[in-house]
């Protein structure tokens, strides 16, 4: 009898997968990282117009949001259907805006920011331009003058679409 | 003799796990990016302070009523002419600033009949309160449009770049802190040539 068995048949080998734990953690843990939860829960619609000659907002801005818009179905038949106010997560008034503006800017955002933050307007689409002017007024009577309109990226015609 | 074999922790279902909260992370995740128009609202004029009056020809009139229609320097307009309307309105440099110096740089017609100069050409948007928020976002980016071309064309005439890119590098986290100033210095020049002079008037009704 030899010695010098052949040790292998032609058969290839099972395909190893002890890897695939690492791959899907290393996966896991990208999506971990950049997952942003959403700040609030949005109780109007964000449905944002377009616009094309846009600036983009970093994420480490000083950023105060007010939400606009009107609220979904589910709020609606606590407070109707015309268009309202958000702040936080809560419906408001027009002349509850500038408490909130000073609320946020000194627990989250920082005093030093007073005449540098931004005020971002979400506004849906829809709303009439009689809430904004209400809010643009409030924003101006504490002297915050900055401010951004939020938008989606595409082209302006969409909007009469 | 033969050892006995210690039998190996069954990993297979670490996988699931990981897959499990993986899909879950791939649906929480949105790369949502906070985009915008940034406008700087004029502060309340202190009291008996009267406001300076504009000449009319140095006034870009729009306004936009409750149907959405534009009424551009008293015609009717179309939202796809508004941008060209208020080019040649800022680029015409018909007069002098308020130094007396004339507009070098203007390409526009020349006409005594519209604006002197960039420096004091002031577009006036006028809105209903009934107007959609969508048609006065469209205006509004229209009009940021012809301001964003003819700050372009200055900034390639001396810098040989646009300006709209230069304010997408400004606006990087990610960008070199001295890069910065050197073009910031350089946005200050062009917007020096044709400031941004919007004004979103009160609601009338």
């Amino acid at each position: 009898m030899s010695k010098f068995k052949k040790k292998k048949s032609g058969e290839l080998p099972p395909v190893s997968t002890a890897a695939l734990p690492d791959i899907v953690f290393m996966l896991l843990f990208f999506f971990m990282t950049v997952t942003t939860f959403k700040k609030d829960d949005y109780k109007v619609a964000q449905d944002f117009p377009y616009a094309d000659q846009v600036q983009k907002l970093d994420k480490n801005d000083p950023i105060i949001y007010i939400y606009a818009g009107k609220p979904h179905e589910r709020y609606q038949s606590d407070v109707g259907t015309q268009a309202k106010i958000q702040l936080n997560d809560k419906f408001a008034s027009v002349d509850e805006i500038k408490d909130y503006w000073f609320n946020t800017l000194n627990n989250d955002v920082g005093q030093e920011f007073r005449y540098v933050a931004i005020t971002a307007l979400k506004v849906d689409g829809e709303t009439n331009m009689g809430l904004v002017a209400d809010i643009k007024q409030q924003l101006r009577e504490i002297n915050a003058l900055k401010i951004n309109y939020t938008t989606r990226k595409g082209e302006a015609g969409q909007n009469y679409k | 003799m033969g050892r006995r074999n210690i039998p190996e922790v069954n990993a297979g279902s670490m996988a699931d796990i990981a897959f499990l909260l993986l899909i879950f992370f791939l649906v929480t995740t949105t790369f949502q990016e906070d985009t915008g128009i940034n406008r700087k609202l004029p502060p309340m004029p202190p009291p008996g302070v009267t406001p300076p009056i504009i000449k009319q020809k140095n006034l870009f009139t729009v306004l936009v009523n409750k149907n959405n229609e534009l009424l551009v320097e008293e015609e009717i307009m179309d939202i796809k002419d508004l941008r060209k309307a208020a080019r040649e309105f800022l680029d015409n440099g018909g007069g002098t600033n308020e130094k007396g110096e004339p507009c070098t740089y203007c390409k526009g017609k020349k006409d005594p009949e519209s604006s002197d100069h960039p420096n004091k050409a002031i577009i006036s948007v006028r809105n209903d309160r009934e107007t959609n928020y969508k048609t006065f976002m469209s205006v509004q980016n229209e009009l940021v449009g012809a301001y964003n071309e003819l700050r372009n064309r200055e900034a390639q005439r001396l810098y040989q770049r646009d300006y709209t890119e230069m304010e997408s590098v400004v606006a990087d986290p990610q960008v070199d802190e001295s890069v910065k100033d050197d073009l910031k210095e350089k946005m200050e020049v062009i917007k020096d040539l044709f400031p941004l002079k919007i004004s979103e008037a009160e609601t009338n009704n």
